[in-house]
């Protein structure tokens, strides 16, 4: 990829970053680190590519630990983020939730 | 060339959708949609990836994407809701090493790069390697592996010594025509070495900003490593983690009142016993008298602390906070931003009792109440009322904003036991004149005085 064209993507993804975060109430710090957490587990992507066009044995072991890593980051960020997010249900589903378990 | 267009299509896709995810997870009513969003990225990433063309070795693919994915998704359902910031660490640092694992590959493959590429990869590697070592350590830490904070003597020229050792590594590998594998392997090493000794004499307080800082790092590692393989959007989710991450990293630092320099290098650690000396008795009550004492308070304040949570007390404390309410007594929740292992932590057990929104409150918004409040119950809280933060110079967490449970007429403590709280210092707040502890695992005692509160009916 050409450099220039590189850092104009850096610039503006660093920016998006950044403003991503700017507001936000700090009930949502940690599920925000650990959604941010498996976002980057997009690495899987990279090392599947890495992997894939191994060649020598040192290519292909160090790939498969690669991919290896790689989906734990993707699978294990996405379970945690999204067990944490479901507590943040709306008051009329808590509420509901509420009745029906002074019923049973 | 289909195929290619096909991926890099999806690829663009795949970078709208992270974006809007995590956007979308900046607002509690929005959030659970975000981390959907995102994962249908990330599964469209995934798919389309494997019509890369020239690949060979799907079998191992395969292989490795069921081992880890399957291994994560086990250990991340079945973990306790108390585990998750070390869980989040784990999965950060595997991050961390698969795209150092990725620039291990590409540095190996020596001269079939440009200056940038090698530079970048280079980078890559150190970033992503400290990162695995560091968060494997934050992992190892609060998960109770390690107990003990080790603090080398000198210990920030031992970190700047070796710093500059795997910078020299890093150089003398990247600027190689073929680099060898021994001067690969010494500089991961020595990478993976740094990440581990600046991490451990972290105390477990401040864990979870350098496990966010480890995040962030993670994904600017793999940003790089995006450009060195051209991957676009492994580049864009990359620096926007690496972004956002960052500045996440400082917010959380500055609620904690923490420079992050301090955190790093003048950690606490529990030796840092400071104080004036605390005088005064720590008096005892019994469930009976408290219960008596909240039930006919005007108005009462719960703090809840990391003890809440390893008791799992907060469905007693729901259920408490339902019967005051229905007693007539007005109750609060406070909140101080560190409370529990990480920020929001007790925001989430809370909401998982099922306690609503509108009584919980944070520092701001309630410290001012305190004074016209008849009990504060402090749940398994520690540092985050302890009043020597306000006055005691000497004290590590000075300068901390706490809440003023101090200022409450009466102040009744629920604690495990008689220990020091998580940064090992005595709390003024136990010997004070108007403060009663309560004995007790959390959800045990909780559990004693709703029986008397109910006893009291009528």
């Amino acid at each position: 990829m050409e450099v220039f064209a590189a850092l104009y993507i850096f610039l503006l993804a660093a920016f998006t970053g950044y403003e991503v975060i700017a507001r936000v109430p700090v009930i949502l710090h940690t599920p925000l680190m650990s959604g941010s957490n498996f976002v980057h587990g997009v690495v899987l992507v990279g090392a599947m590519v890495a992997l894939g066009e191994a060649r020598t044995p040192f290519e292909q072991a160090v790939g498969f630990v690669a991919v290896l890593l790689g989906a734990a980051n993707a699978v294990g960020g996405y379970v945690v983020t999204e067990r944490m997010l479901a507590m943040f249900q709306s008051k009329s589903q808590s509420a509901q939730r509420k009745t029906q378990s002074r019923k049973g | 060339m289909t195929e290619k267009l096909l991926i890099n299509t999806s690829y663009l896709v795949v970078a709208v959708l992270f974006i809007l995810g995590l956007r979308a997870m900046s607002s509690p009513v929005t959030a659970r949609r975000g981390i959907g969003w995102a994962g249908i990225g990330m599964v469209l990433a995934t798919l389309v990836t494997f019509l890369w063309p020239g690949m060979r070795n799907y079998a191992l693919m395969c292989l490795a994407l069921a081992l880890g994915g399957g291994l994560a998704w086990w250990s991340g359902a079945s973990v306790k809701m108390t585990e998750m910031p070390q869980m989040v660490a784990l999965y950060n640092g595997m991050g961390g090493g698969a795209a150092a694992a990725i620039a291990a590959i590409e540095l190996g493959r020596g001269l079939a790069h440009d200056a940038v590429s090698t530079a970048l990869a280079a980078l890559g590697a150190v970033i992503g390697t400290v990162s695995f070592s560091g968060s494997l350590v934050a992992f190892a830490k609060l998960q109770g592996i390690i107990r003990r904070t080790f603090r080398l003597p000198g210990q920030n020229a031992v970190n700047a010594v070796l710093a500059l050792l795997t910078l020299l590594a890093g150089t003398g590998m990247a600027s190689a025509e073929h680099a060898s594998t021994a001067k690969i392997v010494t500089f991961f090493a020595l990478a993976a070495v740094l990440g581990a000794i600046v991490t451990l004499p972290v105390g477990g307080a401040d864990m979870p900003v350098v496990i966010s800082l480890f995040n962030a790092f993670t994904g600017l590692a793999v940003g790089f490593e995006g450009y060195v393989l051209n991957n676009p959007a492994l580049i864009i989710a990359g620096i926007v983690v690496g972004a956002a991450g960052t500045l996440l990293t400082q917010l959380m630092a500055r609620a904690m009142n923490r420079k992050l320099i301090h955190i790093l290098f003048k950690p606490i650690t529990g030796e840092a016993r400071a104080g004036a000396g605390v005088t005064g008795t720590m008096k005892e009550v019994a469930a009976l008298d408290a219960a008596s004492m909240l039930r006919y308070a005007r108005k009462v304040i719960i703090v809840p602390g990391y003890g809440m949570a390893v008791g799992q007390a907060q469905h007693k404390v729901m259920e408490m906070f339902e019967l005051l309410e229905e007693a007539g007594v007005e109750v609060k929740f406070a909140i101080h931003p560190v409370a529990g292992r990480m920020p929001g932590h007790m925001n989430v057990l809370l909401a998982e009792a099922g306690v609503p929104y509108d009584k919980i409150f944070d520092i701001e918004e309630i410290n001012e109440e305190f004074d016209q409040t008849d009990v504060a119950l402090v749940i398994g809280a520690n540092d985050v009322v302890n009043p020597a933060a306000r006055t005691d110079k000497s004290s590590p967490i000075y300068g901390m904003p706490i809440l003023n449970a101090d200022r409450a007429h009466l102040v009744i403590v629920i604690k495990r036991g008689q220990g020091a709280g998580y940064s090992g210092i005595e709390n003024a707040l136990f010997y004070a004149e108007n403060t009663r502890m309560l004995y007790g695992s959390a959800q045990q005692v909780v559990s004693e005085v709703i029986k008397h509160i109910k006893a009291m009916a009528g």
